[in-house]
């Protein structure tokens, strides 16, 4: 694999609002590639950045309806096919009995496909990633809030992107390694 | 004061109160021809209407309790819905007055003395009345105090009311989750004596938030789109009403299924026949469409997050689950009437639509006297200031 001087450059912001400022001007400055890091949710910065729609939710769907499907058929082929008995005069087939545990199945299947898929979406698990090279990225955690252009960006341009960061009154913009 | 309700309003408001009169006097007018089911049609349509008023109330302390930025531009609303439970009150006198026409137990002709002794004390006439006037002397009182300590955060923006209110909600939704399942088993269990389900008053609590929300998720769709509220209503509110929708429609679901799975298991001759009654003939077709347009279309439509955040599209669903709520207590209460299937009354639509255009009267009557938005609650001002 080849390998990149520059993944990107990292600026760094004191507060929330400011980074927001940053994102939406760099959105409208035409930067596509770029990610936010922020020691706790904020809002709007998912809209902000550009935020689309994931295949997570059709993974979700697919899940729950393995799981509901599947929850049905555990129940119904012994109750019904493998080993019918006589419950209290009841029908074989006795299907509202089954509901509680295919819901069960449904919610459980839906959930661990939504985590696994997610996971999956991002690419974890991922032992390596160059933004841990940028110079207090630790603080992303705490109590810094940070923007990453990534050189990928059509856009991206060492020297001028550089200074569009510095513009944006970044406290530091650093140079990210790959 | 350009915070409060637009002026156009004043001819719903008028509209309603039209309405209500005249279609109440028409039914009234067949009523004449008989009594027993003009009565019938009304005490669904006071028990939808209550609840009505009741759900405001629950959701109201229930925001009071856990904040959130959804409850505030809804929570104008939901006082002025829960101060119609006065009229509610006013339109229960004449069912007090006619309950041996309603209910089996109070008849002329039943046979009291096969009763066990606890069911004669617990269901006669001067205990269910004395109940009833308690249900709402509770009621009235809390919403009292609710509508009090707000209107005086509005005045003086004291920040120690916000506690005050809580204080009051907390014990409030517990004197809520005793009254309405006390009074559901009063006015609609009752009808049928011999059966009994200890669910069945929550199945009523969630109709009623349910109804609540759906109801306000209406209006404010209306009015979302000037000031005040347009401060504060986004895409994203509404994912948020649409979620609660989601979670009552959900565990409307689960109640009433939980109820029908018990009873369908035991099997039991006490229990069975109120779900023969109501799975068969023209009930079972009321039962599936409950099914379908209550739980199975709501229930997937609100799991998207598009429909949730177009307001328009939300309050069309919304205004289906009002009505979906409607079909609901109807099934639950009149095959004690009709055991073979729905009949049609006009009296039905009459009571219904006429206590209805009472209600919003009301309704708007209330809303009108104070801003939309509620001032100086400290939660709301953090919203606004870094929302």
């Amino acid at each position: 694999m080849r390998k990149h001087a520059l993944y990107g450059l990292m600026a760094e912001f004191e507060t929330a609002d400011a980074l927001l400022e940053a994102v939406r001007k760099a959105r409208e400055a035409g930067y596509r590639r770029l990610d936010a890091y922020t020691p706790f949710p904020v809002e709007g910065l998912a809209d902000a950045l550009g935020f689309h729609t994931t295949r997570v939710p059709l993974i979700v769907l697919i899940g729950g309806l393995i799981g509901c499907f599947g929850g049905f058929f555990l129940q119904y082929y012994p109750n019904v096919i493998g080993y019918p008995l006589n419950i209290g005069g009841k029908p074989y087939d006795s299907w509202p009995s089954f509901i509680p545990i295919t819901f069960e199945l449904t919610i459980l299947c839906a959930a661990l496909s939504a985590v696994f898929g997610m996971l999956a979406l991002n690419g974890f698990p991922t032992p390596y990633h160059p933004v841990f090279n940028a110079p207090r990225f630790e603080l992303a955690s705490q109590n810094r809030f940070f923007l990453l252009l990534e050189a990928r960006d059509p856009k991206f341009d060492a020297e001028k992107t550089k200074q569009f960061l510095v513009e944006l009154k970044a406290f530091e913009v650093s140079e990210v390694a790959t | 004061m350009n915070d409060s309700l637009p002026p156009q309003y004043d001819r719903v408001q008028q509209g309603s109160l039209v309405a209500g009169v005249v279609l109440l006097g028409l039914s009234i007018a067949l009523g004449f021809s008989n009594w027993t089911q003009f009565f019938r049609s009304y005490l669904v349509a006071f028990i939808f209407w209550t609840g009505m008023g009741l759900g405001c109330m629950a959701i109201l302390m229930l925001h009071h309790m856990v904040g959130g930025t959804w409850g505030f531009a809804l929570r104008r609303l939901l006082e002025s819905g829960a101060k119609t439970v006065r009229l509610m009150a006013v339109l229960a006198i004449p069912l007090l007055l006619i309950v041996p026409k309603l209910y089996s137990w109070a008849a002329p002709e039943a046979d009291r003395a096969a009763m066990p002794p606890f069911k004669r004390f617990y269901l006669s006439r001067t205990f269910f009345t004395g109940r009833t006037i308690f249900y709402f002397a509770a009621w009235i009182v809390l919403i009292y105090f609710l509508n009090k300590f707000s209107a005086e955060q509005d005045r003086t923006g004291e920040p120690g009311i916000l506690r005050r209110l809580q204080n009051l909600s907390g014990p409030g939704l517990l004197i809520y989750g005793l009254t309405v399942t006390y009074a559901s088993v009063d006015w609609a269990m009752s009808l049928e004596p011999k059966w009994f389900s200890t669910i069945y008053g929550m199945i009523f609590m969630v109709t009623q938030a349910l109804s609540a929300t759906a109801l306000v998720t209406v209006v404010v769709m209306f009015l979302s789109d000037r000031k005040p509220l347009s401060d504060i209503v986004t895409p994203l509110l509404f994912n948020d009403f649409g979620n609660l929708l989601l979670v009552f429609t959900m565990l409307w679901a689960y109640l009433s299924f939980s109820q029908y799975l018990i009873i369908w298991a035991g099997n039991l001759q006490d229990e069975i026949p109120w779900y023969m009654a109501r799975a068969s003939g023209g009930w079972a077709w009321v039962a599936l469409a409950l099914i379908v347009f209550h739980f199975a279309i709501p229930f997937f439509l609100l799991l998207m997050r598009f429909i949730k955040r177009r307001k328009r599209i939300l309050a069309a669903l919304a205004a289906g689950l009002i009505v979906m709520s409607v079909i609901d207590i109807y099934w639950l209460t009149v095959p004690a009437f009709e055991p073979k299937g729905p009949e049609f009354h006009l009296t039905d639509y009459g009571t219904l639509i006429g206590i209805g255009g009472l209600w919003m009267w009301l309704f708007l009557s209330q809303l009108r006297k104070r801003p939309l938005l509620p001032l100086h609650d400290p939660r709301l001002e953090e919203v606004l200031h870094h929302g």
